[in-house]
């Protein structure tokens, strides 16, 4: 298989580098200084090829913290705001789209 | 319900402390990711979107009341309260974390519960019917046969890395619960005209982006010989099945692209070198297990008990009874499914609340033996009905008296995008407002049988190709669309469905399901031609018609 530091990046927008926390599985993102974040708003946000690869390579090289990093699209809105750049990044920042089972 | 010896209490232990040292050094940074992910997988731990997802076996479908008690446990004190019942008599945790895992499999250990090849390349949780030993005009009780399976295939070192993962599935009754022809072996048992029991056995099926039905390889397999030929089956697969391809490493498309002759040539002569060896049963092994399996000392009763005839006045409580209650073996007894498809609600969720007030109902009026079906519904299995008002009061309070078993909306859904990092779309939403839709109890009756099954990728498990009407959920420049099949069916008559054209968007799926019950309800030939039946008869272009001549 190959590693995900030798597959061809292509990035169309601004991008970060997403993952799961290992020990809880928490959703999180690489920020600017060597480490993770569970914010958006804080993470490192990439718009070259190159960044992004370096920025995955950082990434990936942290095993104990974080599983499967890869770079997902960002919208950054006008205001400085940062969205997930599509419904799949949506859910995983905001959580299920439905009401949790609860009980009575 | 099945007893565990000392030999199986002392494996699933064994399993829980082996798994809580790989956790430590996979926490401690002394595991990669890459050498932890397969032995997570083999211990049903799986990551998904947001979180872990942790997929616990319930063998056969059969649970104890101590062991769904527990299984709430699990989810109010690791999880977030709730479970989600799958197409595989499984039960999913989704919210659990890694470093919780080892606590929460040890409790799930002292009740004879483990995780134990829910993932990986080996033999999946064998699965049955959910009415076995209770259904009328079975052969026999199947999980005595689907308990040898699973102590034949758990840990078999020979069978741990298959080409792909493996899923057995047994029926003893003429009326398929377990699905059998969209299983890797589909094992019937049934007798010969000699009167002796065996097994029809078929090989091959299988949903996910290819689907293939399974085909018969041997008409009658006696049971003393069906651990020789299972391994056979599974030999042949190992040594040629695909290792360079994912998607093409089930055994369906082995079988599909030796053809069936060929590759069951390949199996006999395997099997006839190997058939008259250890694996051959003696009936004091199968007796052995059969032993270890109680059964509930029933009471000799009336099927019309006065209780019964006077709640039938109650129009909400006759319908529930003609809707959820089947026949039973026993005079004075039923079969009561639980339907676990409110409207509005997730399929196949039940909250901690709700299982640990169904081991209560089931040690009231069941003899303590709760059943998991793959329609992603529970069942009491033996409960008598003179019993049956009371019970039905308690699970309308607790939202389990929903009468729509096999309607409309009991629809079969999986976690779609909503968890799922395989998922390409959402299939929660879909089902829930289609269970609007169709929430009048008039109309889905009216309707009659009908199975919608959904899937938020091609992967299937929301067996969407096997639905009566199908929805598949693809994505396209960043959108949900769906494509809608009909005329599949998932029981003895197996059959997948016909796309009816191009894909729809996420907010007119519900209208196109709508549109296709419509064209259903004007067709059929009589009130009692079920939805099937009239794809059957007619094909797909009346309703190809109706649903995209406007659009």
């Amino acid at each position: 298989m190959t590693s995900p530091l030798q597959q061809k990046i292509k990035i169309t927008g601004p991008s970060v580098v997403t993952a799961n926390r290992t020990w809880d599985g928490v959703v999180i993102y690489r920020d600017a200084h060597n480490g993770w974040t569970t914010d958006l708003a804080q993470a490192a946000i990439v718009r070259t090829a190159d960044d992004a690869r370096a920025l995955l390579a950082e990434s990936t090289a942290d095993d104990v913290g974080a599983i499967g990093p890869y770079i997902a699209p960002v919208a950054v809105n006008d205001n400085g705001t940062v969205e997930p750049g599509n419904l799949r990044e949506q859910i995983r920042r905001k959580g299920v789209t439905i009401d949790l089972p609860a009980s009575a | 319900m099945y007893a565990y010896d000392e030999i199986d209490r002392t494996l699933i232990n064994e399993r829980v402390s082996e798994f809580r040292d790989q956790v430590k050094r996979r926490l401690a940074g002394e595991l990669t990711e890459d050498e932890f992910k397969m032995l997570r997988l083999m211990n049903g731990v799986y990551l998904q979107l947001h979180a872990y997802m942790f997929r616990v076996a319930i063998p056969y479908g059969t649970l104890s009341s101590p062991q769904l008690r527990k299984m709430a446990h699990v989810a109010r004190r690791y999880d977030r309260g709730y479970g989600h019942f799958t197409t595989r008599q499984n039960i999913q945790f989704n919210w659990i974390k890694l470093a919780d895992l080892p606590d929460a499999l040890e409790d799930l250990a002292s009740v004879g519960i483990h995780a134990m090849q829910t993932s990986g390349n080996c033999t999946r949780n064998v699965t049955t019917d959910q009415w076995a030993g209770v259904a009328p005009g079975e052969v026999e009780d199947p999980r005595i046969w689907a308990e040898l399976l699973r102590q034949y295939s758990t840990m078999h070192p020979e069978f741990s890395f298959l080409p792909r993962k493996f899923k057995i599935a047994i029926t003893a009754s003429a009326y398929d619960r377990a699905a059998i022809k969209v299983h890797d072996i589909g094992l019937r048992i049934h007798k010969n005209e000699a009167g002796e029991t065996g097994f029809e056995v078929l090989v091959g099926g299988g949903l996910g982006r290819t689907p293939f039905i399974g085909r018969v390889i041997k008409p009658f397999v006696h049971g003393r010989d069906i651990l020789s030929y299972v391994e056979s089956i599974l030999r042949v697969y190992n040594q040629y099945g695909r290792r360079d391809n994912i998607y093409k490493a089930r055994i369906k498309i082995l079988v599909h692209e030796l053809g069936i002759e060929k590759f069951a040539a390949e199996v006999e002569d395997e099997w006839l070198a190997t058939r008259d060896s250890a694996l051959t049963l003696d009936s004091e092994v199968v007796e052995d297990i059969r032993s270890r399996f109680s059964y509930p000392h029933y009471q000799k009763l009336s099927d019309t008990p006065d209780e019964l005839t006077a709640a039938s006045a109650d129009p909400h409580f006759a319908r529930w009874l003609k809707n959820s209650v089947a026949p039973h073996q026993r005079t004075g007894y039923a079969i009561v499914t639980l339907s676990l498809k409110p409207v509005g609600g997730p399929p196949g969720d039940a909250t901690a609340d709700q299982m640990d007030a169904v081991a209560d109902l089931a040690d009231k009026y069941s003899f303590g033996e709760i059943r998991v079906g793959h329609e992603q519904n529970l069942a009491l299995p033996s409960v008598a009905r003179r019993d049956l008002p009371a019970l039905w009061r308690q699970l309308d309070k607790l939202g389990l008296a929903t009468p729509n078993v096999n309607l409309v909306t009991d629809i079969i859904a999986c976690p779609g995008l909503d968890y799922c990092s395989l998922a390409n779309t959402r299939s929660i939403p879909i089902a829930q407002e289609l269970t609007r839709r169709f929430a009048n109890n008039d109309l889905a009756e009216l309707i009659g049988r009908l199975h919608i099954n959904i899937s938020g990728c091609i992967n299937a498990c929301g067996h969407h190709h096997v639905g009566h009407i199908g929805i598949l959920g693809v994505e396209k420049n960043g959108e949900e669309f769906f494509q809608i099949t009909i005329g599949g069916r998932a029981d003895e008559h197996a059959v997948v469905g016909t796309l009816i054209g191009p894909a729809v968007p996420f907010a007119e799926v519900a209208d196109v399901i709508e549109d296709i019950v419509e064209a259903y309800l004007a067709l059929r030939a009589r009130p009692d031609e079920l939805f099937v039946q009239t794809v059957e008869r007619l094909g797909v272009e009346p309703f190809k018609e109706r649903v995209y001549a406007t659009r």
